[in-house]
């Protein structure tokens, strides 16, 4: 046997397990699901078939549409809002933040993400609800006149996921403003910009490319999760996820359950199609 | 400008550490609510904590699966990326793209998938099967860190030790393990952190022995009260020492 032959026949069998494994508990589960989404339920039992009624009732039936749009809102406004706050903060801690602090304050701004995803979201029901610290404080020093509900509500929400992904951007943004050579602020200085211009002008579209890849990694962990809206929007609203959690614990409407999932998955493929020529993935 | 600067900073870092702050703060509450007027410390929460059996199972339990799974993920992601890297083999794009995808899926959409296929094969919910998700989360993580840290120095010192007469296994385990080893500890430390965080594959593909997420999500179930803010600040203080421990011994010399 040749070398050549040798090496490739060791290479297959090094990739092999993990091949398997991805095969076995990946691929096969999604097939099957996606299968699953073609039948209905009658009664209790699970009757396979091969339509397309399940889509066919989330795009008609109002409560589930809704959830879409629901989640496609709450996403788009946490996206936006998120980049918005994070690019300032990101770009202060790079330029304005003496270089001996910076570590720290970098480390200060993650800091949350050391407790864990549920306690993170509890901890906002902490401090929103009607006797928390921002409702007694807002009271308390006469701002408003009674506390004002927020808690299961789309703003709590929002605010749960906004503390989360500012975080995360904050890090992406960040990592892509100290790879940029200070020339370029320079340059454009030299050649009579203002610091305003400099930011707009030079900055801002340098950093372009990892803006657009964590506002991508934003959509698709927000659109996905159930923890923060099940805790801090209530039941008034369902998102996607919490729609399909919803069909699996009181009904066990696995196939609903399954298309609803589907449906979540093209809505991400659709979003990275759409977004796919400004993300440069090896950046992150 | 300047002065604007500071005042955002000090606005986005009380909206950062608000959560945090009062989480700890209350978590010292001589009260039955964590919420305001601070009534004066006690230990009495953490102490109920610490005594409570189901929760230090559940701790038990996310230790056990986040070790067992991120040792599979990164074994797996290992020899994937040590044998995608040292051949060209047909497929090779394909292959990373296949071990690659997991990662582009909602968690909730693995755990469906898979509770589905082991109700169907007849495996029970259980750690074990909790354990296999967070592998199929894990091993595309692994796989990348571990691929991209190979480039054109490691692979020729590869080519050499094979050369020279190493066996397949000494390869691996004498040349590219020690030479590849601050990506390994990052992969294994990254994973680890994901599964022991992992919450809706736990909830979903556990039943009597669940881990800290869920336990945790239980106990929220019952309102606000000072103990789920002990649990949450025990948490958040085993995870900062677990950092600091990290910085001070394994960056610290890799920034050497």
């Amino acid at each position: 046997m040749s070398i050549e032959a040798q090496e490739k026949r060791q290479g297959v069998a090094l990739v092999t397990p993990a091949l398997l494994w991805t095969l076995v508990f990946f691929a096969v589960p999604f097939g099957a699901m996606a299968l699953m989404s073609l039948a209905h339920l009658e009664g209790r039992e699970i009757v396979q078939g091969h339509d397309l009624g399940n889509y066919l009732r989330i795009f008609t039936d109002p409560s589930l549409r809704r959830g879409i749009f629901v989640s496609l809102e709450i996403t788009a406004t946490v996206t936006v809002i998120s980049v918005l706050l994070a690019w300032p903060l990101a770009w202060i801690i790079a330029t304005r933040v003496p270089v001996r602090w910076r570590r720290m304050v970098l480390l200060l701004a993650v800091l949350p993400f050391w407790t864990s995803y549920v306690v993170r979201s509890y901890s906002w029901a902490l401090v929103l609800g009607e006797k928390g610290v921002v409702m007694n404080a807002l009271v308390g020093l006469g701002l408003l006149a009674e506390p004002v509900q927020i808690m299961a509500t789309r703003a709590a929400t929002v605010t749960g996921f906004v503390h989360f992904f500012v975080m995360l951007l904050t890090l992406t943004i960040y990592s892509n403003l100290i790879q940029l050579s200070p020339n370029y602020a320079r340059a454009a200085q030299d050649l009579g910009a203002s610091q305003w211009q400099v930011i707009r002008l030079v900055i801002l579209p340098l950093t372009l490319p990892g803006v657009m890849t964590g506002a991508f990694l934003t959509f698709v962990l927000c659109i996905g999760d159930y923890i923060t809206p099940q805790i801090l929007g209530g039941n008034n609203e369902l998102t996607l996820p919490q729609l399909i959690m919803l069909q699996l614990g009181r009904r066990g409407d696995y196939p609903m359950a399954s298309a609803l999932s589907i449906v979540l998955m093209a809505i991400v493929t659709l979003a990275y199609a759409a977004s796919a020529r400004w993300l440069k993935m090896e950046r992150v | 400008m300047r002065y604007l600067s500071w005042v955002y900073l000090l606005a986005l870092f009380t909206f950062i550490l608000l959560p945090v702050v009062t989480l700890v703060v209350f978590s010292f509450q001589d009260g039955r609510l964590p919420v305001p007027p601070f009534k004066g410390v006690t230990f009495e929460w953490y102490a109920k904590v610490l005594s409570d059996r189901a929760m230090m199972e559940a701790l038990l339990n996310s230790l056990i699966v986040a070790l067992m799974s991120s040792l599979c993920a990164l074994t797996l992601g290992f020899l994937a990326a040590s044998g995608l890297a040292r051949v060209i083999l047909p497929g090779s794009a394909l292959m990373r793209g296949a071990l690659i995808a997991p990662m582009t899926v909602s968690y909730l959409i693995i755990a469906l998938g898979l509770l589905q296929m082991f109700n169907q094969i007849g495996l029970r919910p259980s750690l074990l099967a909790t354990g296999i998700g967070h592998v199929v989360i894990n091993l595309p993580l692994c796989f990348a860190i571990i691929y991209a840290a190979i480039g054109e120095h490691q692979k020729s010192a590869l080519k050499a030790a094979r050369d020279l007469g190493a066996r397949e296994w000494q390869v691996l385990w004498l040349v590219a393990a020690p030479m590849l080893m601050p990506s390994l500890a990052a992969a294994f430390f990254l994973a680890f952190t994901f599964s022991w965080d992992e919450f809706i594959i736990a909830f979903l593909l556990t039943r009597f022995d669940v881990t800290l997420p869920v336990e945790i999500w239980s106990m929220l179930r019952s309102g606000l009260s000072p103990e789920t803010n002990a649990v949450g600040s025990l948490v958040f203080l085993v995870s900062i020492a677990i950092v600091v421990v990290l910085e001070l011994t394994l960056f610290r010399k890799g920034s050497k």
